[in-house]
């Protein structure tokens, strides 16, 4: 994915607001990003754009050497089955539907058969851990369970990127530790992923971190040595037996 | 994705507010259902009538005697007997497009047998009379000319006479008193019905013209071959209105008329009243259909309603379904697909409700209604078109929503 001075501007009234004042990046597959800045720094708007959910004022965003800027929204909407899995703060599971039928639902606009859409699900569902909850609704999983059950959702069409939006500011900290060593894991195997977070100590688990502030890049620094999820959850461990 | 996901996911989305959507359904479920009953109603009473035209003998004129002006004072229609069975030959003969012309007098006596008698129509006719009316037998021989030239004591009996004077046991052959006057039964009539003004045309017994004048009704010095009714059969095909002005032209010649004065006789296409009557049933019809598809519409414009909730309530559903892929227009279907699901449950609900409404005014009131499958087609098409119709906007809005507006809204 590379960025080449990314713009984008809102209009309000009689106001413009720039969101981002022309943003490079480059982000190689396989890594794993994190996104920081205090809000109206332009991070959401940025991911946003990476998602392909809006298109740039100006300047060009190659995802996969494709240009996205400038498509219709149909076109998009395409991409972002393809290409793209969400992870949100919220969940955003559909409520009095069953975890393997909120799994399925990428696949189901990217008019993939009934039969492989299960199997699919049924693996993503197993790769998180929830094999054993595929019937269950949102309302009767916890908040870790269910933002595993998004991730799965993310995962399901084998996309190019995950983008995770504060993806652990609704959880506590020991699921959010299971949450982040789950990311972890799936990026070692070579998913890449970009984590918008707002704590320092989250971002500290990715191998390059992303600063911003008035839409503008401020910091891009690789994170020397990124902290092992699993490891601390090992250690929160410990001290409930102690 | 296809329309039968989206009909699944429809049916599953307004399973989770079952009230909310069988709430909603109720404008169409009336309107439906109101639509089925007043056509099937309209229906019914036009199938009456249409019945009570085939009763009377297709293509039939009636001739009756008409007022006269007897010195200075104008008599009602039928006080004097103006017409006579030499106009009815007359009309036979000259007018060609008349099939028939039957002569036939009426009156009303006693009739006795055994130890039952019941007072009845009786009609003196010719040999003519049952082509005219078209008038089939059940059972037995029709009056033949011979019995009119001889003037026999034989009868025919209506349905309604047999069953009050014999029960169940068979007529034919017996002897039956007609004001002292000894008869045998020969024939028994098929059943009629009621005639166009509600009365019995069952309750009749048919005797031969010349026995009816001279043993029963009696006839007049003055004119012996007076009669009160000429039934005129017109040949299938030929032109009514010419007929009957024909027919006009003949009896005014033949009873001398000066160009001023009024017809001594009326002349009554019995047929063409009914039409109008056919004709104002449907009209009728029309305009309560009309009425009731008030309803439907209203019902349509509560399903907009619901759904412009259920769009605002959805919203994070619909930004989500969009970041995972979806198209505006997969979220135009699945919202379009909800409506018209809506409106078709409705629909099949409201014909449910019309036929049992239907059945119900049958048992209760005693109306005819029939529902015709096309009735129920229209019915149904009509609560998918408003479906479409009222569901349009609503899908649009959602379809239009903007994915990271949608994911932010609270």
């Amino acid at each position: 994915m590379v960025t080449d001075g990314l713009t984008k501007d809102y209009h309000l009234g009689p106001h413009t607001v720039h969101a981002l004042r022309g943003v490079s990046v480059e982000i190689e597959r396989g890594a794993f990003i994190a996104v920081m800045g205090p809000s109206g720094s332009g991070k959401s708007t940025f991911m946003n754009l990476l998602g392909c959910l809006d298109t740039p004022t100006r300047g060009r965003y190659l995802l996969d050497d494709d240009d996205v800027a400038g498509l219709s929204r149909d076109t998009l909407a395409r991409i972002r089955s393809a290409k793209i899995g969400f992870v949100f703060q919220q969940f955003n599971l559909l409520p009095r539907t069953s975890a393997l039928d909120n799994v399925t639902l990428p696949l189901l606009y990217a008019r993939i058969p009934a039969r492989e859409r299960r199997t699919r699900a049924r693996e993503r569902l197993a790769q998180v851990g929830l094999a054993d909850r595929e019937h269950h609704h949102p309302s009767q999983l916890s908040g870790g369970q269910q933002q595993r059950v998004a991730i799965a959702r993310a995962l399901v069409n084998d996309p190019a990127v995950v983008l995770a939006d504060e993806p652990t500011g609704n959880l506590d900290t020991r699921t959010s530790m299971e949450i982040l060593a789950l990311l972890q894991r799936l990026n070692e195997a070579g998913l890449t992923i970009v984590l918008v977070t707002h704590e320092p100590d989250i971002a500290m688990h990715a191998g390059r971190t992303l600063t911003f502030r008035d839409g503008r890049l401020l910091r891009d620094d690789p994170v020397s040595s990124p902290r092992d999820a699993a490891a601390q959850l090992a250690l929160l461990e410990e001290e409930v037996v102690a | 994705m296809n329309v039968w996901q989206s009909a699944r996911i429809a049916v599953r989305a307004l399973r989770v507010n079952k009230l909310r959507s069988a709430l909603t359904m109720l404008g169409i479920i009336i309107g439906v259902g109101a639509v089925i009953v007043t056509v099937g109603v309209g229906a019914g009473a036009q199938a009456r009538v249409a019945e009570q035209i085939e009763s009377l003998g297709s293509n039939l004129i009636i001739l009756m005697s008409g007022s006269v002006t007897s010195s200075g004072v104008r008599l009602g229609q039928g006080t004097q007997l103006t017409i006579s069975e030499d106009d009815a030959a007359a009309i036979a003969r000259e007018v060609p497009a008349v099939q028939v012309a039957a002569p036939s007098v009426r009156g009303t006596a006693q009739v006795v047998y055994g130890n039952l008698n019941w007072a009845t129509t009786i009609q003196g006719v010719t040999a003519d009379y049952v082509e005219a009316r078209d008038w089939p037998l059940v059972t037995g021989r029709p009056i033949g000319p011979e019995d009119v030239e001889g003037a026999t004591k034989i009868a025919l009996l209506g349905q309604t006479t047999v069953l009050n004077l014999f029960g169940d046991a068979d007529p034919l052959g017996q002897i039956i008193r007609i004001q002292k006057v000894p008869f045998t039964v020969i024939g028994m009539l098929h059943r009629k019905g009621q005639s166009s003004r509600g009365w019995d045309q069952d309750d009749v017994i048919l005797i031969p013209l010349s026995t009816a004048k001279k043993k029963v009704l009696g006839a007049s010095q003055a004119s012996p071959r007076a009669v009160n009714t000429i039934s005129i059969k017109i040949r299938p095909g030929a032109d009514m209105a010419e007929a009957e002005a024909q027919t006009r032209t003949l009896l005014r010649q033949r009873h001398r008329l000066q160009p001023h004065q009024d017809d001594d006789f009326s002349l009554r296409n019995l047929t063409e009243v009914l039409q109008t009557q056919e004709r104002a049933s449907q009209v009728m019809t029309y305009l309560l259909a009309a009425i009731a598809s008030v309803s439907l519409v209203v019902g349509g414009i509560g399903i907009m309603n619901i759904m412009l909730v259920s769009v605002t309530e959805r919203t994070r559903e619909i930004g989500l379904r969009m970041a995972v892929g979806a198209r505006g227009r997969d979220i135009l279907l699945q919202f379009l697909v909800e409506a018209v699901t809506l409106s078709l449950l409705g629909g099949v609900v409201g014909i449910a409700l019309g036929l049992a409404g239907s059945r119900a005014i049958t048992y209760f009131v005693d109306w005819r209604t029939v529902v015709a499958p096309e009735a129920i087609a229209l019915a149904f098409a009509f609560a998918a078109a408003v479906g479409i119709f009222f569901g349009f906007y609503p899908a649009r809005k959602a379809a239009r929503l903007d994915p990271i507006e949608a994911l932010g809204y609270e």
